[in-house]
């Protein structure tokens, strides 16, 4: 569950106040709203990467307004990947698993299972320079998903990707969903993107944020 | 044919020209600069330069106050860089300023501010402190030097001074180039800010920090104006290669003075080649994701 309350954030000219919602655990919100208008801002004090005035951010029934980014049980993925350019695609799904010291056979499972789950087992030693940009996506989610967040935070991911390939992360997602049992955060502009896999379509406009009716689109063809 | 479908565009012919002359005159003069000494002096003048002791002396000193004072900027340019490519903070464009400053100031400005410095009460405390130390672990017998003015850590400090400056620059714009986002995703991923900047940052500024490190090595090989104010031209003692340059001139020996100038362009086209064949990592070498 994601349940924000309150938050205000003030930077410069740009301010948000008593922003409020939740994302019912397991559930998967869309946070729509026009460019510039604070979705990425919001998403980030969630992941505690961005200072805010006040507010409090509750993550699956914990308060983690004043938790450090790793304490949160998040899985961040930003639009472009953002993968580490020195490191393969193994060593980008294991680093969240090394830091917390798993045993290496335990990371081993977690990297094949991770890397079936995507599809992505034949990229393991590849490094990113020359992943496309659907192989960018997977990588980043499975690296996202490797510690076994509870929460997963999407800022525009599929925003740069074909028809072909936003249609294949959008099963991913849902089966991601399904088999992680994630509640998700999903920052968008695109309405296609809604139908298709929100529970729950979150505005942000006028400075607050409402939830909003829609109507899901049963297939990606609906879409 | 309407008008748009008959419009033609310029030439492009004069603006690459245009690049080529300027570009190309200047490549020439270094070129034609290199053939002339290469010219004006022989193989025999060269050998004889390098079997000249005082100049050995000064090959050997300038190599390794080059080395040393290269990893001592490393070491300030990295944290600094980064600080001041990440972080906002109260006085960050004092700091900003401050760091140009030696790029700006005139050479001999910042030879002759170092002996000022010295001859603070402060700074005598700090040569009478390092005096000692020297003398009471027996370092200054076995390594040759006493104190700090006027002796071979002047030469390294000198050339420090300005080195580093060049350095941070460099390493700041390194730090700007790597995308925030990923340390963003590593701090989420449970890394601590040094596990992020150490694991995902810091691999990913292997160029910068060897262009860096070539940028600094070059700039104290060719160090002079503030050697010369703060650690004299003293041969066997603070002679490095520029300051053999001088004195030979000074004394109108032109063909050492050449041959060693000679030495000192191939000591650094050697560099530059070291730099460029180990240095290019296709992996990272501008196609580091953003």
């Amino acid at each position: 569950m994601i349940k924000v309350t309150d938050l205000c954030i003030v930077q410069g000219a740009f301010e948000l106040k008593d922003v409020s919602f939740e994302i019912p655990e397991g559930e998967h919100g869309v946070l729509m709203g026009q460019t510039g208008c604070g979705k990425t801002t919001i998403l980030e004090c969630i992941c505690g990467l961005r200072p805010f005035r006040s507010g409090t951010i509750e993550l699956s029934g914990r308060i983690v307004t004043h938790l450090k980014p790793g304490e949160r049980g998040i899985g961040y993925v930003p639009q472009d990947g953002s993968l580490f350019a020195t490191m393969t695609v193994k060593e980008q799904l294991s680093l969240a698993m090394l830091i917390r010291h798993w045993p290496k056979e335990k990371i081993e499972l977690r990297v094949n299972e991770l890397s079936d789950m995507l599809g992505i087992r034949g990229l393991l030693e590849r490094y990113p320079h020359g992943l496309s940009g659907g192989e960018i996506q997977r990588v980043a989610l499975g690296r996202a998903l490797s510690s076994g967040p509870s929460i997963l935070c999407l800022d525009e991911p599929l925003s740069a990707l074909d028809d072909k390939t936003h249609s294949e992360i959008c099963h991913l997602l849902d089966s991601v969903k399904q088999q992680a049992s994630v509640t998700i955060l999903h920052v968008t502009h695109r309405m296609v993107e809604t139908r298709r896999l929100a529970d729950r379509l979150l505005l942000l406009e006028g400075g607050g944020v409402t939830v909003a009716e829609f109507s899901k689109s049963r297939s990606a063809e609906d879409g | 044919m309407s008008d748009s479908e008959a419009y033609r565009p310029p030439s492009d012919t004069p603006f690459f020209v245009c690049l080529g002359l300027l570009g190309g005159g200047y490549i020439l003069i270094i070129v034609c600069m290199i053939l002339a000494n290469s010219t004006f002096t022989t193989p025999g003048h060269l050998l004889a330069a390098l079997n000249a002791p005082e100049i050995r002396y000064a090959i050997r000193l300038s190599l390794i106050s080059c080395m040393i004072t290269t990893i001592l900027s490393l070491w300030v340019a990295v944290p600094i860089g980064y600080l001041m490519s990440r972080y906002q903070f109260r006085g960050k464009s004092f700091v900003d300023a401050m760091i140009d400053i030696p790029i700006v100031l005139p050479p001999l400005v910042i030879g002759l501010s170092l002996l000022i410095l010295f001859q603070t009460s402060a700074g005598k405390a700090f040569e009478k402190v390092f005096e000692d130390f020297m003398a009471g672990t027996g370092l200054a017998r076995k390594m040759g030097m006493k104190s700090i003015t006027y002796d071979i850590p002047s030469v390294i400090l000198a050339q420090f001074m300005v080195a580093c400056a060049f350095a941070v620059r460099t390493m700041r714009v390194t730090f700007d180039q790597i995308p925030v986002r990923q340390e963003h995703v590593a701090l989420t991923l449970g890394c601590s800010q040094s596990q992020s900047f150490w694991m995902v940052v810091f691999p990913q500024a292997r160029r910068g920090l060897l262009t860096a490190a070539t940028l600094a090595w070059a700039r104290s090989l060719g160090e002079f104006g503030p050697i010369l104010v703060f650690s004299g031209a003293t041969r066997f003692k603070t002679e490095v290669l520029p300051t053999t340059i001088f004195l030979e001139m000074s004394i109108g020996n032109i063909e050492a003075a050449v041959a060693v100038s000679l030495l000192m362009i191939m000591i650094a086209i050697v560099v530059l080649i070291v730099v460029r064949t180990f240095g290019l990592d296709s992996r990272i070498e501008g196609k580091a994701l953003r």
